[in-house]
């Protein structure tokens, strides 16, 4: 048991060692995580302010300024006024707006009568979600309009049902405060299966494992001595990520920290064991990268639920998304750090992630060469 | 960690006993090894046989690392399939390229290994100091292996081995690529270890005066052994029939053409001034059929060697193989010259430096080379041969000096000597998606042949090398031999005034090494220079004129016999081969102050 | 010399395609690209699992809860009965949305006193998809109190939003996510085979080896240039292909005006890749180079996020970016069906970047033969 114990010391301490000085590790390890959380921390936004709306009001009254006014004082907005819809529109195409209210001439008159009047809005459609979340800032403004001039009038607001919005966890739907977390978990995928990947792929190549089995060495000691070392590096980038995500980016922390390393531990292990299994089924390093790229990067970034909702997503890539851990890892999160402890959030993704880590490593371990074939 | 003591059987360090094994190569099983059976006890056994004979497997099945498919592979009567680990407490195994964490320092290197076989810090402390003193490294504990040049690598890589006192040591291929010098110092302590530990060795090697030393070899030839026994059993089998001729008026490299095409003639080898001649058991040594009186032929009985034995039989494995005809460079067919001083110079280095940062790597170095000879380059690693190499293709440029290359400032019009040299690298660089065709067809496109020209060049290299018959296999699947002659046929396309070669041989077998020299020799007797860079020393013996680097100076320059002499100057003793005699000029060199 | 790049591009290929692995890389993963992308990679909400909870028993409440179980982008799949239920239908994110009526939604419906408050309480964790679903709420009520007054002529609203998309009439993100995505795959494949190609000669040798033949060195730079500029050109044509036929995305503009954007998209891809190229000695440093490229160039491309909402500073460094511009040409080709002349803004610093690239790589590969 003692010599096993000092067995494992050593492996470890080599791996470390090599760590420290392969520019490459450290560069996956500390740079990259850094890199990245800046990157999407201030390169990715969903939160529009200040878009550029054209106005064209064709016939200047009381009723249309105030009516102007609600998008002058919105922040969301940032209004250009045009007098006629063919130069708006060629601004529109221009891309100089990014929608064009249009107030008739006989705005005025259309309002005291029997039927509405018809506010035309144009988007331009080209970035739907962005046309979208504007068609809904105009809603709003337009909202606003109908009830204070309602008000205004001592009239009765029009609209029968009111809308009475009410976000939770994220009342400010700060979309970074969704985005910082989820990306601890794109983080934590590339240094756990990339560089684990890389780096046992590269002692095939370099002969060096062949080297090791000779000695007394066993399997589970060789697998171990690159768990720990790259649990630990794992972890180190997580809690360096959660650092950042608190006092740089402002990210609430609802829950608490010990929920979130245990959970990250769970994950680590089976972003590890995957890492383990490529290098084992590739033992190529350029082989290994580009399997580790497109099996685990690509699906942390895409099908887990950190930047698109699953929920939207056809049945069967829907279905597919049980198979892609940091789906799981995504919802404890974003559930920890915006909304807090929440049990039936936590528990059985961690438990997904508990039966995950323990195939991968099974697998790995199965798998493992305890000879050179 | 002591494993059962009644279970060791201390006497029989390694048992093989009908052992096969095969691998899954894509859909095909290929066979590695069949029917092996052997039995060491203590000594030195080599294992020797041309590439892919199936060495590694062997010394791997050995190690435990692999197991076999049928019989069984035993080590101190411990079967490698059931007790693998306590086996790995008593062997040692380093596998080719050493097994070395290259971002590791020495020490490091060695704490890991000690840890491995959880050796305790008092007794680390006295195994560590025994190693240091026996491989030299006490200096350079805190260097980074990959720092370390090939002969020190090469040390580190044995003493990782040898942390925990193996009782049987495995080596795969342990001095590729490593300089005379650090392959003597190897020997000592392998050679210490036998006689001081009664330890058992087994290593598979190339180099055939290294198996010459060994107490007992082993020789396979596609997976079987084709014979075992000791040096004076394998030279017993070539007693008589090897021979030295030498002629004052013919060049060593004539007599060396006219000597292949003797009836009965296995192999021909030009050493020094003179021509090494193998015949077969039943052939007479006839020299009429292909020398006349006038040539004034001296012959004289040599002594046999191992390698003479290792060719003639595996040629008896191939008889359709012959020695290849002879390449005709249709642009040089001028005469041999005997005597190069005459000749114009065709290479031209005049005080030539190249530094790297703080660090001199050539030290004002100038030689010329004539046209028609081979040129020899040797030193040990590091000695700043490559620098020099690389300066003369082109490669890399001198920080200052004059270099000319046939007749060309290769400051200026670097692209125009490039159209007039060829270059062969050590890792025969060719594309290995590409066909052997493919490579061909781009590289003559790349030196500018056009239409018919090219169309010629590309079937005469594929009929000269006899490389049709795989014309479309792509290089990277082609044997290690014939990588090596598509190589050479790629360097040839343009038919090059000057051919530099970068250690071509190493890592070959001395069959393949043998054609290739055959084929240098031939171009060399058509005017075409040739620089060459090797680490065998009886390569060496094959140039005209050898010129041996330290330090990024000149140690010694001149013909082989010159060296030779050279080394016995220094040290008042005879030196009968090359190798002795680099040694002892590199040992000496060492010894006096700079 | 036409010749030997001739016998260059032969080689590349061949070296590029010849090989399993190497084509495997090239062709399978921007396939499963296109496609995970093309259908996970969408802002629209589709069949959203909604819970709601009705205190009201009127008519009028059914009838508005219908309207919401009846949009395409939500689905009904829980029933609240107690208000403690919707704490835990919202943290466990069984449902994105709770639809809250009280008592007295029908009785304020009908008397009009004041309006029926209609409760939204929405999951802010994915701050995105809760605008977007509360967009889709907002139209929902407005279309109800429209018809409602219209229904028991009440007075009107005095006026009424009319909105029009342009370009893309059905805001489906798809139009704008698929589009972008030829632009992603040609990127990765382009950077794949440029950023690798001389560092993997460098590890086999063979640099050495092209480097004593009488090639020049712009010729193998171009030798290695042409290949991808194919390639790149291949893998977007490929895509368009799918873009038009498989995903039904309307192709407004001219092919000739598309295939310029390309063509110098292409270019000044393969100058940053073979610039990465000449400075990494290994495959790995290749890798990890194209990488370090791709991330950010993507990130800060307005290829998922507008750029307008990005911090000044970090706006100004997208006009470095030449995905950002060929996002413009070709949304603006495909869904706005622009021509030539309207793209020359977006033309230029292409070919600008790919020219600085291109010398700046020459240079490096000069300085770094050695």
């Amino acid at each position: 048991m003692k010599a096993s114990r000092q067995r494992l010391a050593g492996l470890i301490r080599k791996e470390f060692l090599q760590v420290l000085r392969d520019p490459s590790s450290l560069a996956i390890a500390f740079v990259m995580p850094v890199f990245l959380l800046l990157l999407f921390g201030y390169g990715v936004s969903l939160d529009a302010k200040h878009v550029p709306v054209g106005l064209v009001v064709e016939h200047n009254s009381p009723e249309s300024r105030e009516f102007t006014a609600g998008f002058e004082h919105s922040e969301y907005f940032q209004t250009h006024y045009y007098h006629d819809m063919r130069t708006a529109q060629q601004a529109l195409r221009a891309k100089q707006i990014n929608a064009i209210v249009h107030l008739q001439a006989d705005f005025d008159r259309q309002l005291s009568g029997g039927e509405p009047a018809a506010i035309q809005v144009i988007l331009d459609g080209v970035d739907a979600n962005n046309a979208r979340l504007l068609n809904g800032y105009i809603q709003g403004v337009w909202q606003n309009w109908l009830n204070s001039r309602a008000e205004r009038r001592g009239q009765r607001p029009s609209t029968a049902v009111q809308l009475q919005p009410r976000i939770w966890y994220n009342s400010a739907l700060r979309s970074r405060n969704f985005l910082v977390p989820g990306l601890i978990a794109v983080i934590m995928t590339l240094i756990g299966a990339l560089l684990t990947a890389l780096v046992v792929a590269r002692e095939w190549e370099r002969g060096t494992l062949e080297a090791l089995i000779a000695t007394p060495v066993s399997v589970r000691e060789i697998l171990l001595g690159k768990l720990i070392p790259y649990y630990l590096l794992g972890m180190g980038g997580m809690l360096l990520a959660i650092a950042m995500a608190v006092w740089l980016f402002q990210v609430p922390l609802l829950g608490s920290l010990w929920v979130l390393l245990v959970c990250g531990s769970l994950f680590m292990l089976v972003a590890l064991g995957m890492g383990l299994l490529i290098s084992i089924a590739a033992k190529n390093q350029f082989v290994a990268g580009q399997i580790a790229i497109i099996v685990t990067f690509l699906p942390a970034f895409i099908l887990s639920g950190f930047l698109f909702n699953i929920d939207s997503m056809p049945a069967a890539v829907q279905a597919f998304t049980y198979l892609v851990a940091a789906r799981y890892f995504v919802a404890i999160l974003q559930t920890v750090f915006l909304a807090g402890n929440i049990w039936a959030i936590i528990i059985p993704n961690a438990l997904a992630l508990l039966l995950m880590a323990m195939i991968f490593l099974g697998l790995a371990l199965w798998r493992a060469p305890c000879r050179l074939e | 960690m002591k494993p059962a003591a009644n279970a060791i059987d201390t006497t029989t360090a390694l048992n093989f006993q009908d052992v096969g094994k095969s691998f899954l190569a894509g859909q095909r099983r290929i066979s590695a090894l069949q029917n092996v059976s052997l039995h060491l006890r203590g000594g030195v056994t080599a294992l020797v046989g041309p590439d892919g004979a199936g060495k590694t497997t062997l010394l791997r099945l050995a190690a435990g690392l692999l197991l076999p498919d049928s019989g069984k592979v035993e080590s101190f009567g411990l079967n490698t399939a059931d007790d693998g680990d306590s086996l790995h407490t008593l062997s040692g195994y380093m596998p080719q390229r050493f097994g070395l964490y290259e971002d590791l320092s020495v020490l490091e290197n060695l704490n890991l290994y000690a840890d491995l076989h959880g050796m305790d810090r008092l007794e680390r402390q006295q195994r560590f100091d025994e190693l240091m003193r026996m491989t030299g490294l006490a200096k350079f504990t805190e260097r980074l292996a990959g720092r370390l040049s090939g002969g020190m690598k090469q040390k580190l890589g044995l003493a990782c081995t040898l942390v925990n006192r193996p009782r049987l040591l495995l080596l795969d291929e342990a001095s590729v690529g490593v300089d005379p010098v650090s392959r003597r110092e190897l020997w000592h302590i392998i050679e210490t270890l036998v006689r001081d530990f009664a330890a058992t060795v087994l290593l598979s090697t190339a180099y055939m005066d290294e198996a010459e030393r060994c107490d007992h070899v082993i020789l396979l030839d596609q997976g079987r052994i084709l014979r075992q026994g000791s040096p004076a059993e394998f030279h017993a089998l070539t007693a008589g029939r090897g021979f030295i001729l030498s002629s004052p008026v013919l060049s060593n490299r004539i007599v060396q053409q006219r000597a292949v095409t003797l009836p009965g003639a296995i192999d021909a080898v030009v050493q020094g001034e003179a021509v090494r001649i193998l015949l077969r058991p039943e052939a007479k040594p006839d020299w009429q059929a292909c020398f006349s009186e006038t040539d004034r032929l001296h012959s004289q009985a040599a002594s046999p060697r191992l390698e003479d034995a290792f060719i003639m039989l595996l040629q008896a494995q191939r008889p359709l193989e012959k020695m290849p005809p002879p390449i005709c460079v249709t642009a040089l067919d001028n005469a041999t010259p005997t005597c190069f001083a005459n000749q114009p110079a065709i290479i031209e280095v005049d005080a030539v430096d190249r530094w790297f940062g703080e660090f001199q790597a050539v030290k004002k170095l100038s030689f010329r080379v004539c046209q028609g000879e081979i040129f020899g380059l040797l030193g040990a690693n590091g000695a700043g041969k490559t620098t020099t190499f690389r300066m003369l293709c082109g490669l890399l440029p001198a920080s200052n000096g004059k270099l000319s290359v046939a007749g060309v400032d290769l400051r200026r019009a670097a692209a125009k000597a490039r159209s007039r040299l060829g270059y062969m690298s050590q890792k025969f660089s060719l594309y290995g998606q590409l066909s052997v065709r493919q490579n061909l067809e781009f590289f003559s496109h790349a030196y500018g042949l056009r239409n018919q020209h090219r169309r010629q060049r590309i079937a005469w290299a594929l009929e000269q090398f006899d490389l049709q018959a795989f014309a479309d296999v792509n290089s990277t699947d082609l044997a290690l031999g014939y990588k090596q002659r598509l190589a050479l046929a790629c360097a040839l396309m343009h038919e090059p005034a000057i051919l530099f070669l970068d250690e071509p041989t190493s890592g070959i077998d001395p069959l393949a090494r043998r054609e290739f020299w055959t084929r240098i020799n031939q171009l060399a007797g058509q005017g075409v220079t040739i620089l060459v860079t090797t680490h065998f020393m009886e390569e060496a013996e094959y140039c005209d004129r050898l010129l041996i680097m330290r330090e990024g100076d000149i140690l010694a320059a001149g013909t082989p016999a010159e060296i030779k002499r050279l080394g016995i100057a220094a040290d008042q003793a005879p030196a009968d081969n090359m190798e002795e005699a680099f040694i002892r000029l590199v040992e000496t060199g060492e010894a006096a102050p700079l | 010399m036409w010749l030997r790049i001739y016998a260059l591009l032969i080689k590349e290929f061949l070296n590029l395609l010849k090989d399993k692995k190497s084509r495997f890389v090239l062709i399978v993963p921007p396939i499963v690209q296109l496609f995970v992308f093309g259908y996970a990679a969408t802002y629209d909400l589709n069949q959203v699992p909604i819970a709601v909870y009705n205190e009201d028993q009127g008519q009028a409440s059914r009838e508005l809860i219908a309207r919401f179980t009846g949009a395409p982008a939500f689905k009904e799949v829980l029933r609240i009965e107690r208000h403690a239920q919707i704490a835990d239908a919202l943290d466990s994110k069984q449902v994105l949305l709770v639809l809250h009526l009280g008592q007295h939604f029908s009785r304020d419906l009908l008397t009009g006193r004041q309006p029926a408050v209609a409760q939204l309480l929405l999951d802010g964790r994915d701050s995105n998809t809760a605008q977007i679903a509360l967009g889709y709420a907002q139209s929902v009520i407005s279309n109800f109190n429209f018809d409602w007054a219209r229904q028991r002529h009440k007075t009107l609203p005095p006026a009424k939003l009319v909105v029009r998309a342009w370009f893309n009439p059905n805001l489906e993100s798809r139009w704008f996510i698929v589009p972008g995505i030829v632009g992603l795959l040609t990127l990765v494949v382009t950077m794949i085979v440029t950023a690798l190609s001389v560092a993997r000669e460098r590890e086999q040798g063979t640099f050495d080896q092209l480097l004593v033949t009488p090639l020049t060195p712009a010729e193998i730079l171009l030798g290695k240039a042409v290949p991808g500029l194919l390639i790149g050109v291949l893998e977007a044509s490929f895509s368009i292909l799918m873009a038009v036929f498989w995903f039904r995305i309307p192709l407004l503009g001219s092919l000739a005006a598309l295939y310029l954007g390309i063509v110098l998209y292409v270019f000044s891809v393969i100058g940053v890749g073979l610039m990465i190229s000449s400075l990494s000695v290994t495959q790995q440093q290749g890798l990890l180079g194209g990488f370090l490229v791709i991330v950010p160039a993507v990130i800060l491309s307005g290829y998922a996020t507008p750029i307008a909402n990005m911090p000044e500073w970090v706006q100004h460094l997208t006009l470095f970016n030449p995905l950002r511009y060929f996002l413009v040409i070709i949304r603006g080709v495909f869904l706005e069906g622009l021509g030539t002349g309207d793209l020359l803004d977006q033309y230029w610093p292409l070919a600008v970047i790919g020219l600085c690239c291109l010398i700046c790589a020459g240079w490096l590969f000069r300085k770094r033969l050695y």
